[in-house]
This record gives structure tokens, C-alpha cells and sequence, in this order.
């Protein structure tokens, strides 16, 4: 099948951005879009379809299978990794920009330093010994998975890049850390999570089916939410 | 002072993190956010005697299944650390809240291969993810508290090493192409090189072994090149080979190939003490051999059809949904077709058992560096060299050091890199497969003189022509070093088998293979290794 990428560029941030057009073509149900970017970042004279040649394009990748988050970028108008959308699942015309949530590098590159200044400023680590209560063993490993792709971020009503508040991916960090920690080594991450996090959430729960780990987003808040604002203890 | 640290994976946070605790400052200067490491993607654990299963596991048996499973090319001492240090570490991990699977608070173990007792710790087939979240936030904590300062999507621009020793290094931003000079030691956790074998390795892209061929054509000493791990069960998906986790067969996975028509279970039959745990060279071969036969069918094939639910929902789940999505396939009905594929370099920068390379002040630990795993890494022994390693590193660095610990000094701004210099750093695909393909005709899972030998020529023409970049010469000459490495090694031993010298030859080759540039040209030596009795 043939498919049409057209992909929103700049060479600098302050650049106005263009689209660029190219093929790619593939029989492989299994392609995506990070194998069709790879692909056409080895011709060594890549041309568009106009037949102008073009610069190798800008992308942040790196494990190819869906677990180390570096290649989010806006597909087709929503956010997802591009080692996960698989060509055939979009249509033979494809679009590609990058995260608009985040200030913009080259091409699909951004900048996401904010996400591990939030994790900072939440005071995702923890104080004193964990607890290992059973209880909370799903939800913790679950957390644990997240990828900082920044896709719950993008989609977010409430967040942007210089905010006070600071997004699901945060909070999914200081869920794991709050729960495993005791009162008195918590106290002060409850407060910053209530201030940074919990009071700045608009509930539009417009993260919780576009993470691509699949992290249960209820189930983390409901317990860290628990622990931080209404002070519940937890069950062993 | 601080001293810097290249790569936030295991290696590298946890060196920045030992660093950091002694009130050390640090420059944890890496490519990627520590979200985006190669580590994330280590799968089946971390061995470590706690014989929390009541089997009577300690680390001496750690230790000898480890210099057993590297055929006795492993620095007896480090090894030593690496496996008595090893429960130490785990109950660190678990106090920090590291979600591994637990009973009880206490780590539950798994089986993993070459190794008879259950002593690989785990979350899940995700260990590597979760045990990275967990050093990510003591790293933050460090961070935080003003000790370590991060410069994430830098690259370095080139190690400063004059006179044998290391003064500091040079980095630039990759967002603005800004540099920076930073003096003071380093200790490189660089990885593994999975670029030299673009697509080819379970590995990531951004391991590119380029820094590691500069540094080789800088001088530094490298060893034991030719041992690569091809790990039995991995699967093609696009740019890249997908790891099948070892905890599969440690959970009750099993191997077969049809022959006559029916499921042959080759490795219980050929090896009926470790069966389908057995080592991965020996099963790689064993895979290799078996699919030439002529009377067996031409794919070997996992069978986890056995595994029960409980253990598929609390221990492999993760496993199970990556097969179900990009194999179409269910585990627990379908048989998965895998084929071994290239997933760790048991050789890298060469190392005493503190991690110190052969430039003063120039520490090296995880992938990059040799010295834990010999000719064969046993599964679960990687996490755990990377971790422990990178503390080691650390705690040599700290006592190697002229320097005032309490004051700190930020990085200087020296200019932006340039395009000429940009360029000459380029690796072009085509230039890069074609190195692949050169080193994959002589460095496979069964070798010999004249493959090895048509493959040196190859990449000697190769590298003569005119239009190649920097960084592409100097992977050339890296892959030209591997080549040697394995050609002068005249005997089989852990994953580097050869048809025209199938034994083992103590006497001559029980050594380390050291490899430098010297004047321009490749000098490969051997290095007796200290006796051990086990």
C-alpha cells in the first residue's frame, strides 16, 4: 500500500512551520510510523513529492517497542508513540507533527525537560523505607510502568508547559512513592500533591484511555488521592 | 570539583546515586532522559542468593555458576563482589519501594538459565522498567537535593584523555548544539554497542558503540570483542529483534523443533541436567545446529503452552500481551517461532575489578565495560553487574581523586559544535548496514578462519574508501577488532564457537583478549586470567 506522510517541519524553534509530503510504501501490516521514518532517514538524498530534496527529518526514538516513550508525537491529530501506530490502522494519508504541548527543537522534536522538573517539584522519591503492603502492590507496579511519553500531557486540558500544574505524569509517579510511604516521611509530598496536583485537575479525565502503557489512571488516583488528600490509611 | 557521569541506564544512576550519597557532586550528562535507557528494556531480573525459596542458595554458588556460565574468563575477584554484594543490593532495591514481586515483603525468585536454584529476582517480565523507576527516583532525590545536576540530551563531543589520563570532557547540547567543558574524572556507562549491528539486536538505537570506537582510537584499551550473546529466543519486528524473555523458560517454557514430523524437545534430550535453561551460547548453538539437520523442519519454536494461569497473570502477563501484539499470536495456545538474536556484548572497555579503564581517572561500567561476564553472561547477571558495577566505579573514582568534595563547579560553556563537525559524526545507513553484514558474515553463532578472514578483507577495502566520515572509520576499525579478537582466538569457548578449533584450549587461551590501537594499527594480546578453584 502507499501512503502519504505529511509532516509538520521547522529547522529551529523560531522557525514558522511548513509540511513536507512523502511516500512510503509497504505491503507489512506490522509497519509503523517509526519504521517509515527510519526508512526514509537512510536514503542519503531524500526527496519529498515534489522532488525537492530534503533534510534527514528530526524524531526522538530509541527502544522501538513501545516502552522507553521518546517517540510521542501527534499522529493523525492525537498523541501516541510512533513505534506504535501501525500504518495500515491510519489510512493511506498520514499526518505527523510534533507534541504542541511542549516548546518545539526541529521538526518532531521537543523539548519535554518539564516532566522531570514536575517529578522534581512533586517529590517523586521516597523518604524513609517503603511500606510493601500488599494492597498496593498492583497499583505501584502499574505506576511504575509509566513512560514519561508526555501523550496524557498533550491531550490535558489543564496543563501547559510553564503551569503550576503538573499533568497525570506526575501524578502517576507520586502515587507509587505516597503510597509506599509512611505519614510522617510523607507529609510533605501530600501537600505538594494537593497543591501541584489535585487541586489543578479539571477532571475532564481526557488522559485515561490515550496512555500508551495502559496505566490504570482510576485506580492510581483513587488511591493516591486516599493517601494525600483525604488522609486514609492504608490496608495492609 | 564533580565528577561526571556519561549515560543515565543502571550503570550510570547508580554511580551518580553512590556519588551523590557520600556528598560527592555530579554531572550525570546523557543522550536520553533515564526514561528513555536501553535498561528499561531488561526483562526476566536480577540474580541474587537470598534463598528466600528455602533451596539452600548461597552467593559461593552464584559466584561459580557465574565463572561456570563465562567458562572461566571472568575476573575471579570482581566476581566475587559482584555475587556477594548481590543480595545486599536487592534488599536495597526493595526498601526503596522498587515494585518487584515480593511474598511477605521478601523477594520471590525465579529460575533462570544456567543456574539450578531459583535466585533471579523480578517484576513481572518488566524488571528492567521497574527497577530503573526506582534508581530514577533516588537519582531525583539527589538531584533535588543539589547534588546532581542533570544534562540530559547531551552527547558527548569527545573524552579529554592526554597522557593516559583522563582531565575531563567535552558535551554538547543537542537541542542548541551548545558545548561544554567539564573536568574531572569520568566514569563512562555508556552500554552496550548495538549500532554496530543496526535492526539486528533486542537493543536500542542510541547505543550506537560510536563513543566506544572513539575512544579505542583514542587508545583505550578494550577486551574480549569477540564474545557477543545471541540470545536464543527473539523475534523479528520492524528495525529490530524482540527479546522473548528468559523467564519464559524459567517459568516452564520449553523448545522444540519438528523432526519427522514431531515436536523434538532438543535441548531436554541433549541436555538433561539444565534442559531449556541451559546457557544461552549452548542453546544458540544447539538452535543453530538444529535447524540444518536434515531431518528436522527449518524453525525451533517456544512452547509456553504449559505455563499455568496463575503464574501467566502474576508473573508473565506482560509478556503475554507483547507476543499477543506483535506476533498475533497467544502464548498460551500457540506455539511462538524464534530464532536467536544479538542482545549483549560480554566484551567492551577493558577494566580491573574497580572498574578502572587504562586511562587514569577513567572509570567504565554496565554494557560497555568487561570484566563480570567472560565468554558468556549468565540471564539476571547483567542488571546486577550494571548496578553493582556502577557503585564500584563510584566508590574507586572517590578514592582515586584529588578533590575537595564540597565545592562545586558547573560546567563551562566553551561555543556551539559546528556542521563540519556534525557531519563527520555521521554514521550513514547504507555505510552502516553494510559494516553490519561484513561482521555478521564472521561473527555469528558458529564461526570459522575463512569467513573471519573474508570479512577482515572486506571491511580493509571498505575502510579505504574515500568518501567515508569519521565516526564511519573508526566503526570500521572497531569491527576490524572484534574480527581480530575472534580470529586469534584458536579455540571454542562460551559464544565464540569455531568449526576448525571446536575445543576448549585452557592452556593457551584461558587468558583475556586485549585489543588497542597503537601507532595506528590494531595490536591484539592475551592477558592471563588469576586461577580459581571452585
Amino acid at each position: 500500500m502507499r501512503f502519504l506522510i505529511d509532516i509538520e517541519r521547522r529547522r529551529d524553534p523560531k522557525d514558522k512551520p511548513y509540511i513536507q509530503s512523502f511516500i512510503y510504501e509497504t505491503e507489512d501490516r506490522g509497519h509503523t510510523v517509526a519504521t517509515a521514518l527510519t526508512w526514509l532517514n537512510s536514503i542519503r538524498d531524500l526527496k519529498d513529492t515534489e522532488g525537492n530534496s530534503a533534510e534527514p527529518i528530526e524524531w526522538d526514538r530509541n527502544c522501538l517497542q513501545k516502552k522507553c516513550g521518546a517517540c510521542a508525537m501527534v499522529i493523525n491529530g492525537k498523541p501516541g508513540l510512533a513505534c506504535d501506530k501501525r500504518l495500515f490502522d491510519l489510512g493511506a494519508r498520514i499526518t505527523l507533527s510534533p507534541l504542541k504541548k511542549f516548546p518545539k527543537v526541529r521538526d518532531l522534536l521537543v523539548d519535554r525537560s518539564i516532566m522531570e522538573k514536575n517529578l522534581v517539584k512533586m517529590r517523586v522519591w521516597m523518604e524513609g523505607n517503603a511500606s510493601h503492603y500488599e494492597s498496593v502492590k498492583d497499583i505501584t507496579y502499574d505506576a511504575s510502568r509509566c513512560l514519561q511519553c508526555g501523550c496524557c500531557l498533550e491531550i490535558c486540558p489543564n496543563f501547559y508547559d510553564e503551569g503550576d500544574f503538573t499533568g497525570m505524569a506526575a501524578a502517576v509517579g507520586a502515587s507509587r512513592v505516597l503510597m509506599e510511604m509512611g505519614r510522617e516521611e510523607g507529609r510533605e509530598a501530600y501537600r505538594t500533591y494537593e497543591r501541584s496536583f489535585y487541586k489543578g485537575c479539571g477532571k475532564s479525565l481526557a488522559c485515561r484511555n490515550i496512555c500508551p502503557a495502559k496505566i490504570d489512571i482510576d485506580r492510581t488516583l483513587s488511591g493516591s488521592n486516599a493517601v494525600a488528600v483525604w488522609k486514609r490509611h492504608i490496608k495492609k | 570539583m564533580a565528577i561526571n557521569v556519561i549515560g543515565a541506564g543502571l550503570a550510570g544512576l547508580s554511580a551518580a546515586s553512590t556519588l551523590a550519597e557520600t556528598g560527592v557532586f555530579v554531572n550525570l550528562i546523557s543522550l536520553k532522559s533515564p526514561y528513555r535507557a536501553q535498561s528499561v528494556l531488561a526483562e526476566g531480573g536480577i540474580n541474587a542468593a537470598l534463598d528466600t525459596m528455602g533451596e539452600g542458595d548461597a552467593p559461593a554458588e552464584h559466584f561459580a555458576d557465574t565463572i561456570r556460565g563465562g567458562v572461566f574468563l571472568s575476573d575471579p575477584d570482581a566476581v566475587r563482589g559482584l555475587t556477594d554484594n548481590a543480595p545486599h543490593i536487592v534488599e536495597k532495591l526493595l526498601e526503596m519501594g522498587t515494585a518487584l514481586n515480593t511474598k511477605d515483603g521478601k523477594a520471590v525468585l525465579r529460575n533462570f538459565g544456567g543456574q539450578k536454584k531459583k535466585r533471579t529476582a523480578f517484576s513481572k517480565s518488566s524488571t528492567g522498567k521497574i527497577i530503573m523507576t526506582g534508581l530514577t527516583d533516588l537519582a531525583r532525590k539527589y538531584e533535588a537535593g543539589g547534588l546532581i545536576k542533570t544534562f540530559f540530551h547531551h552527547q558527548v563531543t569527545h573524552i579529554d584523555i592526554q597522557d593516559k589520563k583522563c582531565k575531563g570532557v567535552r558535551f554538547f547540547d543537542v537541542y542548541t548544539n551548545k558545548e561544554y567543558y567539564s573536568p574531572g574524572p569520568v566514569i563512562l556507562a555508556i552500554g552496550g554497542y548495538n549500532g554496530i549491528f543496526p535492526e539486528m539486536t533486542t537493543g536500542t538505537v542510541y547505543n550506537t558503540g560510536d563513543l566506544l570506537a572513539d575512544l579505542f582510537d583514542e587508545g583505550l584499551v578494550l577486551s574480549n570483542l569477540e564474545f557477543i550473546q545471541y540470545h536464543p529466543t527473539t523475534v523479528g519486528i520492524p528495525g529490530k529483534r524482540l527479546l522473548i524473555s528468559e523467564a519464559a523458560r524459567g517459568e516452564g517454557g520449553r523448545l522444540f523443533i519438528y523432526k519427522d514430523g514431531t515436536p523434538w524437545y532438543f535441548m531436554e534430550e541433549l541436555y538433561p541436567d539444565l534442559k531449556n535453561l541451559s546457557p544461552r551460547d549452548v542453546i544458540s548453538r544447539e538452535m543453530t545446529k538444529a535447524v540444518s539437520r536434515d531431518d528436522t523442519g527449518d524453525t525451533v519454536y517456544l512452547d509456553l503452552t504449559g505455563i499455568s494461569p496463575d503464574t501467566w497473570k502474576g508473573k508473565l502477563s506482560d509478556l503475554r500481551e507483547e507476543v499477543i501484539y506483535y506476533m498475533d499470536l497467544d502464548p498460551v495456545k500457540d506455539h511462538i517461532p524464534v530464532t536467536p538474536g544479538i542482545h549483549f556484548f560480554m566484551g567492551g572497555i577493558y577494566v580491573d575489578k574497580d572498574h578502572r579503564t587504562s586511562a587514569e581517572g577513567l572509570y567504565a561500567a554496565g554494557e560497555c565495560a568487561s570484566q563480570y561476564h567472560g565468554a558468556n553472561r549468565l540471564g539476571g547477571n547483567s542488571m546486577l553487574g550494571a548496578i553493582y558495577g556502577g557503585s564500584v566505579a563510584a566508590g574507586a573514582a572517590i578514592r582515586d581523586a584529588v578533590m575537595e568534595k564540597d565545592i562545586k563547579t558547573d560546567p563551562e560553556e566553551t561555543g556551539i559544535v559546528g556542521k563540519e563537525f556534525l557531519s563527520e559524526r555521521k554514521v550513514n545507513a547504507d555505510t552502516a548496514f553494510l559494516i553490519r553484514d561484513i561482521l555478521l558474515s564472521g561473527l555469528g553463532i558458529i564461526r570459522n578462519k575463512e569467513d573471519m578472514e573474508e570479512a577482515l578483507g572486506r571491511l580493509s577495502e571498505l575502510f579505504q574508501r574515500e568518501d567515508l566520515t569519521g565516526a564511519e572509520k573508526k566503526r570500521i576499525q572497531l569491527g576490524r577488532a572484534m574480527l581480530l579478537c575472534a580470529l586469534l582466538r584458536k579455540e571454542s569457548r562460551g559464544a565464540h564457537f569455531r568449526t576448525d578449533h571446536p575445543e576448549r584450549n585452557d592452556e593457551d587461551f584461558r587468558k583475556t583478549t586485549v585489543a588497542r590501537i597503537t601507532d595506528g594499527s590494531i595490536d591484539i594480546s592475551f592477558e592471563d586470567i588469576k586461577e580459581v578453584m571452585l
